[in-house]
């Protein structure tokens, strides 16, 4: 035989494990990081009529909704991703087994069969104060009903800080599970919305809200 | 905070889960390693929150493979040689029960046995320059040793498996 070249023992030992093999390995990781504790938010994408969601969360409850990115103020969902692991923890994984509940939730809802939400909330990602009463207050908001950003103000105690109040809702967390979509201007029209002002008004139409 | 750079978890794993599940089947066969992936990043994300810095987070995954991979030669060894340094007589036996046809996907049986009765440091040297194309500097940083002793163990190696193989 042939001296062994470098290139022929490149050949042999470059071989990729298989996707199956891979995908068993790093399944049994997730078991095993979830058994131990480590994983301090899990992820993972939920399907719904406007595009794939990001839900992610911690032990304590649902931290962020990200809505479809493209046509309103979200980020890309990689974005999203490294802002978690900036504000929560890096200890980040997909982990769809352990949305099962949110996803349940959030599937009935665009279904119609679900109008209030069960999942807890994590609160981490909202500044206390003012914010925080505001998206509290929008929390409250019954599904089917809609109210004015100066409203929300009034709820979260200072009835003339609306601006602030559609800050609050545009910084809001977890979108959907807290319905600022129910949230319009006393104007008229449906106004802003994470996921683009068709989605909002589609919300609404389909809430029975307009 | 110190980790204000630290990627979310999950990419490590889906840019470097191949790189290391391949060093450790070269490494310390295909029946363990899956094993042996699973103890290297149960292993990295206990550390990770502490990580100073992003930076050769591919080199970092690596050297905790290579060290977990000792640790499984070891753990075999003191069971099955209970006498001489652990780590030089993981070497002489061949690195697994494994049973090589039913799982060496497209490995040839042959230069899997042959690599792995490599002394760890050669062995691992060699199959982070020929399975996961490292450069000797990686490689340095992964086996914690000088860029010169990485050559080395990737030379002398080389020059073991030209003898065992030919």
């Amino acid at each position: 035989m042939n001296p062994l070249t470098e290139k022929q023992l490149e050949k042999m030992l470059r071989q990729a494990p298989s996707d199956a093999d891979l995908d068993r390995a790093v399944k049994g990781l997730l078991a095993r990081a979830e058994r131990d504790g480590l994983i301090d938010v899990a992820y993972a994408e939920v399907d719904s009529p406007y595009g794939a969601l990001l839900v992610a969360r911690t032990d304590r409850g649902v931290v962020r909704v990200a809505l479809p990115a493209g046509r309103g103020r979200e980020r890309p969902h990689d974005e999203v991703l490294e802002e978690l692991a900036t504000d929560v923890s890096p200890r980040i994984l997909e982990s769809p087994d352990r949305l099962d509940e949110e996803r349940r939730e959030l599937e009935e809802y665009f279904e119609g069969r679900r109008q209030k939400f069960d999942v807890p909330v994590d609160w981490t990602l909202t500044s206390p104060g003012f914010r925080s009463r505001a998206l509290h207050a929008v929390a409250r908001i019954p599904y089917g009903k809609t109210r004015t950003y100066a409203e929300i103000a009034k709820s979260a105690g200072n009835a003339r800080a609306f601006r602030a109040a559609g800050t609050a809702c545009g910084h809001n967390p977890i979108p959907l599970i807290v319905p600022c979509h129910r949230v319009v201007p006393s104007a008229g029209g449906v106004g802003n919305y994470g996921g683009g002002a068709e989605m909002k008004q589609g919300l609404l139409d389909f809430e029975g809200a307009l | 905070m110190s980790n204000e750079s630290l990627p979310p978890f999950q990419e490590l794993l889906d840019e470097h889960s191949s790189d290391v599940l391949g060093y450790l089947v070269a490494t310390v066969g295909p029946h363990d390693a899956e094993d042996v992936f699973q103890e290297t990043f149960i292993a990295a994300l206990r550390a990770y929150e502490g990580l100073e810095h992003a930076r050769n987070l591919h080199s970092w995954l690596l050297t905790i493979a290579h060290n977990k991979a000792i640790d499984h030669h070891r753990s075999r060894t003191r069971r099955a040689v209970p006498a001489g340094d652990a780590e030089e007589v993981a070497g002489s036996v061949p690195a697994s029960n494994s049973r090589p046809d039913e799982a060496v996907t497209g490995r040839d049986p042959e230069l899997w046995r042959a690599v792995s009765s490599l002394p760890p440091k050669q062995r691992s040297a060699v199959v982070l320059r020929y399975a996961t194309d490292m450069s000797y500097s990686a490689i340095a940083r992964a086996l914690d040793s000088s860029e010169a002793a990485a050559r080395r163990n990737v030379h002398e190696g080389l020059q073991k498996l030209r003898g065992e193989f030919a």
